[in-house]
């Protein structure tokens, strides 16, 4: 987009600087509208299992609702509680909701559409997401309130908990794809399933651990069965007890941000993200982001689906099933994912396969080769 | 230009945010000033195009580590008039190690003056290679030449976490009454917990 706007007769900084903000306005603004359509999408798939109509008042199908409740949420009067930290407790919520939405940076819609084509694109969006429990811990504590503090300590231990599981499931994928780039790793799985399917999930290797994913997202973003941080009947509202108004409408837009990433997130790294399902040239026909799209969406509905049927979790069978039983399993799966690339991939060169991505010349030139180093020494005799 | 303002804004937060980490009175307000001065560090990584670095400083010293610094403080009330009372005995103290840190400084800046390290063979500094991300190029380092540092780190690591679930597990008696049996929970039944009884009125149930 730069590009476009340097046709313009604008000045290299200027174009970039003006392409970013576009770019921002481009993501932000239509996933305000994601969200709140996906919001109106969850009540409505949530009463069709409870055998309800669900919102149906405002406008045709009530498509209106969430509009509605915004517009009602934005007139309602700020209170803050006198006993409140006032600077921190009107800060956690936007906290929130910047977090929520600087992750999306990364995402990519289609090749090459993606508003920061970083080489570390995994990375950051693990270290944006590790971020979004400063919200609800800082909102725990400023509300100055029981409830609210006993959601946030629960929340700090169920996201650390989560995180460490994840990370070691990112790994896996990562050693597939071999590279962080989120474009990188779509592309790595163009026709990765026996030539034609466009997804890693099917690899029987990769399978478990996009289970662990999904159901690691599910209690990363506090979703249905895992949603003791404002588990109703024991914590009143969890860190929102005490907010009201437009602070409260941005833990709510927070909250579905993150949930839609963790959808885009399930898409991109084991259902092939913008690319269509099968590696067939007439699906190509159809743009990527309509693909990432009903992705998103159909991972949703399996979130609304949970929600609707799964009962919610005891705290410590939350915690059980973190550390006992996703961590040993996801850590056992790098191994098992690094063992088997080892074979396969580097199985010809077993030297080259200690350094695959440096040439001995490069190590020499980077001073970096001691006589003990096995794959310099493998090419030396 | 941007890069100099960048660089500007970055440093001149870290320093004020450092300070405040010292000087604010609220423990979890020094707290959340530690996590700005991290992520204006993680800015200032990224600038000299460390990216890698800038993201595991995020993730594991504000994702983890603060999380549970925050968690720490904010369950325990600390009263700092009474961290303050000790001030002229440990006076000494602090100027020794205020001390050792400016000689740390000088020291840095005198090596940092007399020119780049040379490490290794042929006299070659170590420079970025282009066309290949910094990941690349410390994992290439990191798994042979530092091979056995980088594992020996590991293994430290590995008895600093055992070391700790050792000093925090202990036998409880009469700790299987509270231990969790999730098999048998699961395998549990209605029949097996509830009593069904039609008793005669005024007579009440035998348990």
């Amino acid at each position: 987009m730069t590009r476009t706007f340097m046709d313009w007769g604008l000045s290299y900084e200027w174009a970039w600087g003006l392409a970013t903000i576009a770019g921002i306005l481009l993501i932000a603004l239509p996933l305000m509208l994601a969200v709140a359509m996906i919001i109106y999408v969850d009540r409505k798939v949530w009463a069709a299992m409870a055998l309800r109509r669900g919102p149906n008042v405002v406008g045709p199908f009530g498509l209106l609702q969430s509009f509605a409740d915004g517009l009602k949420v934005f007139l309602q009067e700020t209170i803050i509680p006198s006993a409140a930290n006032k600077g921190l407790f009107l800060i956690a919520p936007i906290i929130t909701f910047t977090v929520a939405l600087a992750a999306w940076a990364v995402v990519p819609f289609n090749s090459g559409a993606v508003l920061a084509d970083i080489n570390i694109g995994l990375l950051y969006i693990l270290a944006i997401s590790s971020l979004g429990v400063y919200g609800v811990v800082i909102s725990g504590w400023a509300s100055n309130s029981k409830y609210p503090f006993f959601s946030a300590m629960r929340a700090a231990a169920q996201m650390i908990s989560y995180e460490v599981s994840i990370g070691f499931i990112l790994v896996c994928v990562v050693l597939y794809a071999g590279t962080f780039n989120m474009n990188g790793i779509i592309e790595a799985q163009r026709g990765h399933g026996l030539g034609i399917v466009n997804a890693y999930a099917f690899n029987l290797l990769l399978f478990p651990i996009w289970v662990m994913f999904l159901i690691s997202s599910l209690a990363e973003t506090a979703r249905a069965p895992f949603d003791l941080t404002e588990a109703e009947s024991e914590l009143v509202a969890g860190y929102q007890t005490e907010y009201s108004s437009m602070s409260f409408a941005l833990f709510w837009l927070g909250e579905y941000a993150n949930v839609l990433l963790m959808c885009a997130l399930n898409a991109i790294l084991f259902f092939g993200g913008w690319l269509p399902p099968l590696d067939w040239a007439p699906l190509y026909l159809v743009p990527g982001w309509i693909w990432l799209f009903a992705k998103i969406f159909a991972f949703f509905f399996i979130f609304s689906w949970v929600k609707a049927t799964v009962p919610r979790y005891r705290y410590d069978q939350l915690m059980r099933l973190g550390w006992k039983v996703f961590l040993p399993l996801s850590l056992l799966f790098v191994v098992l994912v690094s063992g088997w690339l080892m074979v396969t991939r580097y199985e010809r060169s077993p030297h080259t396969a200690l350094c695959p991505s440096l040439d001995n010349a490069e190590l020499a030139a980077r001073g970096a080769a001691p006589q003990g180093s096995p794959c310099v020494r493998e090419n030396l005799t | 230009m941007i890069q100099t303002f960048a660089f500007y804004l970055f440093a001149v937060l870290l320093i004020a945010s450092a300070v405040l980490v010292i000087t604010s009175r609220n423990p979890v307000h020094a707290v959340l000033w530690l996590i700005v001065a991290f992520f204006n560090g993680a800015g200032l990584m990224v600038l000299v195009g460390a990216e890698f670095i800038a993201a595991l400083l995020v993730i594991v010293y504000v994702g983890a580590v603060a999380v549970l610094f925050l968690f720490v403080v904010m369950m325990l009330d600390i009263d700092f008039a009474e961290l303050r009372a000790g001030f002229i005995r440990h006076f000494p103290l602090g100027v020794l190690i205020a001390l050792v840190l400016l000689a740390e400084i000088v020291l840095g800046v005198g090596a940092y003056r007399a020119g780049a390290l040379e490490l290794g063979a042929a006299g070659v500094a170590a420079e970025p290679i282009a066309g290949r991300s910094n990941i690349d190029n410390i994992g290439a380092l990191l798994y042979t030449r530092y091979l056995f540092l980088f594992e020996s780190a590991g293994l430290i690591l590995l008895v600093a976490m055992i070391g700790a679930i050792v000093l925090t597990h202990r036998e409880r008696p009469g700790s299987h009454k509270t231990h969790q049996n999730i098999d048998r929970q699961v395998r549990r039944r209605p029949q097996d917990a509830t009593v069904m009884t039609r008793p005669d009125v005024g007579q009440g149930v035998e348990l």
